[in-house]
């Protein structure tokens, strides 16, 4: 038993630290004006979110977090900073005042809200009483996997899924159209520019 | 200790609050989706918080145990980290145009430019 309290001091301490550190990661990104530096931020930021979610018992989220987060954004965000620019610029700091006391605001009614919140971990929790016995207890034998998050995502939310699935397929053709079209513009306009260059020569 | 049950809900409004105001404050488009991503990674953390069980294991069957985090939320999170992504990688595209358009990705040069047609 001795042991098993240990165990939670050390979860506890590790958990605190990881969150401490999103937050300074979090203040760093606001503050740097390099945009490859927020690029690195952002893949450092979303490891340690993965790291977080291990801590925190959702293994499948820290795997699709790690890959996703910290893998394909970070290219993404490379490759968008190679066509555009690296660096940011200054803003004035009247608007900055506005944005400043909205987001104060926002964050005490926020802190206020969280104090109706069941206590991290309690057993007691809504979300630990209704649904969660159903499928942690009869899942694996009705669907037949041990892994129960697979199991929901697959059969009993598989309509989700197959919606994900569809806003994947838009944003892709999305991307395709946005940046697709810029390209046959531009080879229109320099085809256009050799037919003039032809007839003025 | 018993301050430390609201830890994990205090980080998450800190964080979704540095999201919102690089949203609203900052002028540059990248930054922009940065702190949009911030934002959507801190309700994240709220779900998974949510979903902790004290003493609970990761939802994966094992013999002999029974207390389970509760799977619900992770497979939501699921869902929403890849079709953030998606969202992103769209941005992101449009933010390419944008510069392509306009040659600057900072929000006042754009509106400027607007103003002088």
């Amino acid at each position: 038993m001795e042991v098993r309290r240990w165990g939670c001091v050390i979860e506890a301490i590790i958990d605190i630290v990881l969150l401490t550190f999103l937050v300074i990661v979090g203040v760093a990104i606001l503050l740097v004006r390099n945009l490859l530096a927020v690029t690195m931020l952002t893949g450092i930021y979303s490891l340690l979110v993965a790291t977080l979610f291990v801590l925190l018992d959702a293994v499948d989220v820290a795997l699709t977090e790690a890959a996703v987060g910290a893998g394909l954004l970070v290219i993404l965000m490379l490759a968008t900073i190679a066509l555009t620019t690296q660096k940011e610029k200054v803003h004035a700091a009247r608007q900055n005042a506005v944005a400043l006391v909205v987001v104060v605001v926002t964050g005490a009614a926020l802190i206020y809200g969280t104090l109706d919140i069941p206590p991290f971990g309690d057993p007691n929790a809504p979300a630990h009483v209704h649904l969660s016995p159903r499928f942690t207890q009869e899942s694996p034998e009705e669907i037949g996997i041990p892994n129960m998050v697979t199991s929901v995502l697959a059969t009993y939310r598989g309509i989700d899924t197959l919606g994900e699935a569809v806003v994947i397929f838009a944003a892709a053709v999305g991307v395709l159209l946005v940046l697709g079209t810029g390209r046959v513009r531009r080879r229109r306009d320099t085809e256009e520019h050799e037919d003039e260059a032809r007839e003025r020569s | 200790m018993e301050w430390l049950g609201l830890y994990n809900y205090w980080v998450v409004v800190v964080l979704m609050m540095i999201g919102f105001y690089i949203v609203i404050a900052q002028g540059n488009l990248i930054k922009k989706l940065v702190g949009l991503n911030i934002f959507q990674t801190s309700v994240f953390i709220f779900f998974i918080s949510l979903a902790h069980l004290e003493g609970g294991t990761a939802p994966i069957a094992i013999e002999g145990v029974t207390a389970y985090s509760n799977p619900l939320p992770h497979v939501l999170i699921l869902t929403a980290i890849v079709v953030g992504v998606a969202l992103t990688a769209m941005g992101l595209a449009l933010v390419v145009r944008v510069q392509e358009a306009y040659g600057s990705i900072e929000e006042d040069e754009i509106h400027k430019q607007d103003d002088l047609h």
